[in-house]
């Protein structure tokens, strides 16, 4: 009889857990975000104005509320500045994820192919680069990409070019830098998708007169398009907000919002703006999460 | 599947598809195949002669080698000796996709993300048909195996049946000259399993197709198919009728694998004419007639199906004139599986006999009770001598 009473208690409480966390350290700091992104910036600390005070009575908490207004918002679409760089971290968000996908999914394929044996081996090989700090590793291209780096001295020996190429603070060792840093996550799920397919499928496929890129391209890639998803979207969120990567290896001349974001914040101390900065960036990734989720439904719907 | 063909008569045309290799040659025919898998025979010289219109089987206990003939002969795997001449051309190197056979899987590996309507038209847009002449198909084979209404249903939204027949249907859609079914029946319940059984015999008997089943299943294979290849080892160890089979077995391996037999060995003692005298440990002296004569050896087998062995009591059993084989023994064990029933006797000489009678052909239903002395009966025409 009481298998069930044991059990009932935690998992009960296993449910709830995911919740808590997310009122926790998602809620919470998101409303003080926002109440930031309201407030007006000031000389003071912290520097920002209203600040509620709950000792203060009922009053001084309808004023506080009363001092609350959208201006930053305003200033955000009215100033160039912000809207150029929520355009560019979307280019370069779609840019990179589209490089992601074209370089990771044969990657991932040739995995999930291999022997059963090898394929263990070939995971490490696609996370070990984890096991360094990651600053370290951006780092380290910046030392192969420099005038007389590695990539020079290669590209000099094999006459591809007479003069060392400029690679540091170029669009291009940006997108060497993200392609680089965000590839096992392009790969791990495309992996997980395409390793659990029934071989059969694609037997099938030839079995009845399909040659092999006519089974890639109607039987093997649309099975693996929830893989695809997945990897799109584990990569092209953080990308849009990416700090560290555009700021070491791009130039200074045109800025990501997460560089944005940091400028208002530490350099200008305009914690105000940086917060509605922040909520704006929240607001554009919601999209494709939001339709992401509509395409698992229906697919869930669907399987049913 | 059972019942009339629809309007035009894709009977008539399927079986002109098999028409056309020259009369006397075979269809397909397998020629010193083998396959190995790093150190793995798997398959080990297998030569066949498959007829045009035939309903073969493939029996063998699993790793047998029996589903990577199968895969051979379907594409996914490529011979390392011998040739697969289809149709007098030898297809052993041929891709899946350039093979005129299609095969039903297993577990059928019908496409998750297409309809039942596009996973039988999918063999049919590879052969880049007309769009009228892949509809018209498409409705004829659903048509043939049941699925109308069904068209537009994902197959995960249908039952385990509905599925077996999209399978067939989409493997049948291209008109191959032979259609392979992998272990076609493993995935149904046994009700519906044996309905469907009979549903593939009708469809295949109509259509004049050539189909080679694997199965694993000896009742499956003797009820479906006109001929049987069993396999052990990679070898294939006999080809006949499932009667031939069932009754002449070439082995003892398979005389204990097809059906259920009683084994005696024994020594050749004595020869007179056909009939053989083996003195036998456990059941004493066995006079049986060999129909073939055992090559060489006097260590030898005799054979016995249950079904061939007359049970009675003892002191009653003189009735029997024929000179027959009798053993006393006392029954231990009674099974009742409903249409017949199991006797276990321990004979007196020591080894143990099973029994199987009728239900409809017992006198009286309890007449051996475990403990009931008996004497188990069988003449020298039912035995079947092997060597050990």
């Amino acid at each position: 009889m009481s298998a069930r009473r044991i059990f009932a208690r935690p998992a009960r409480f296993a449910a709830i857990a995911p919740y808590v966390w997310m009122v926790l350290f998602f809620l919470v700091p998101f409303g003080f975000v926002l109440k930031i992104s309201l407030s007006q910036t000031a000389i003071a600390q912290p520097p920002y104005e209203p600040v509620f005070d709950l000792t203060a009575g009922w009053a001084a908490i309808r004023a506080a509320f009363a001092a609350l207004g959208i201006d930053n918002f305003r200033l955000l679409v009215s100033d160039d500045l912000y809207v150029f760089a929520y355009l560019r971290s979307l280019t370069v968000a779609v840019m990179s994820t589209a490089l992601l996908v074209l370089i990771g999914y044969p990657i991932a394929y040739g995995m999930a192919r291999l022997p059963r044996r090898w394929h263990a081996v070939a995971m490490v090989l696609v996370i070990v680069p984890f096991w360094t700090s990651f600053l370290i590793r951006i780092y380290a291209w910046i030392n192969i990409l420099q005038h007389d780096g590695l990539l020079n001295q290669i590209l000099m020996a094999l006459h591809l070019v007479s003069q060392p190429a400029v690679w540091l603070s170029t669009d291009a060792a940006m997108y060497i830098g993200i392609v680089y840093s965000y590839l096992p996550f392009m790969i791990l799920p495309l992996y997980a998708t395409l390793a659990k397919m029934e071989p059969a499928l694609e037997e099938a496929a030839g079995d009845l007169g399909a040659p092999p890129w006519q089974v890639f391209w109607l039987v093997t890639f649309p099975l693996s398009l929830p893989g695809v998803g997945a990897g799109v979207l584990l990569c092209f969120i953080p990308i849009v907000g990416e700090f560290v990567i555009p700021d070491l290896l791009a130039g200074s001349n045109s800025l990501m919002i997460g560089q944005t974001l940091w400028l208002e914040f530490f350099t200008n101390k305009d914690w105000p703006v940086a917060s509605a900065a922040a909520i704006v960036l929240l607001l554009v990734l919601l999209v494709p999460l939001l339709l992401y989720e509509r395409l698992q439904k229906r697919q869930l719907e669907q399987g049913r | 599947m059972a019942g009339q063909l629809p309007g035009t008569d894709i009977a008539a045309e399927m079986a002109g598809v098999n028409a056309h290799p020259a009369a006397g040659q075979p269809l397909l025919r397998i020629e010193g195949v083998a396959k190995t898998f790093g150190t793995f025979r798997a398959v080990d010289g297998v030569s066949l002669d498959i007829r045009a219109g035939e309903f073969f089987a493939l029996l063998g206990p699993s790793g047998c080698g029996k589903t990577t003939l199968l895969r051979m002969l379907a594409g996914f795997e490529a011979p390392d000796e011998g040739r697969l001449l289809l149709g007098g051309t030898d297809i052993a190197q041929a891709l899946p996709h350039e093979r005129p056979i299609n095969m039903m899987f297993q577990n059928y590996a019908l496409f998750p993300h297409l309809s039942v309507r596009d996973n039988i038209a999918f063999g049919l847009k590879r052969a880049r048909l007309a769009r009228e002449e892949i509809a018209t198909r498409v409705a004829e084979m659903v048509a043939l195996v049941k699925l109308e209404g069904l068209e537009q249903r994902k197959p995960d939204q249908l039952s385990g049946g509905q599925r077996q027949r999209v399978a067939l249907a989409r493997a049948l859609a291209r008109r191959p000259q032979l259609l392979l079914l992998d272990e076609p029946l493993a995935a149904l319940d046994k009700k519906l399993r044996e309905s469907t059984q009979g549903e593939l015999m009708e469809l295949q008997r109509r259509l004049g197709m050539t189909f080679i089943v694997v199965t694993h299943d000896q009742e499956e294979a003797m009820t479906m198919a006109s001929r049987i290849g069993v396999m052990n080892a990679g070898k294939l160890v006999q080809v006949a009728t499932p009667r031939e089979l069932y009754e002449a077995p070439r082995s003892r391996w398979i005389a204990q694998f097809v059906g259920d037999i009683n084994l005696f060995d024994g020594e050749l003692t004595q020869r007179d004419g056909d009939r053989l005298v083996i003195a036998t440990g456990g059941a004493g002296t066995l006079i049986a007639a060999a129909a073939r004569e055992p090559a060489g050896g006097t260590r030898l087998s005799v054979a016995v199906r249950p079904e061939k062995i007359r049970l009675s009591r003892r002191g009653t059993e003189s009735e029997h004139a024929a000179p027959i084989n009798r053993l006393d023994g006392v029954v231990a064990d009674v099974c009742y599986l409903g249409g017949t029933t199991t006797y276990k006797v321990r004979l007196d000489a020591g080894g143990m006999v099973q029994a199987s009678l009728a239900n409809s052909a017992r006198r009286d239903a309890d007449a051996y009770g475990p403990g009931q002395p008996v004497v188990a009966a069988f003449a020298p025409d039912d035995c079947v001598v092997l060597e050990r």
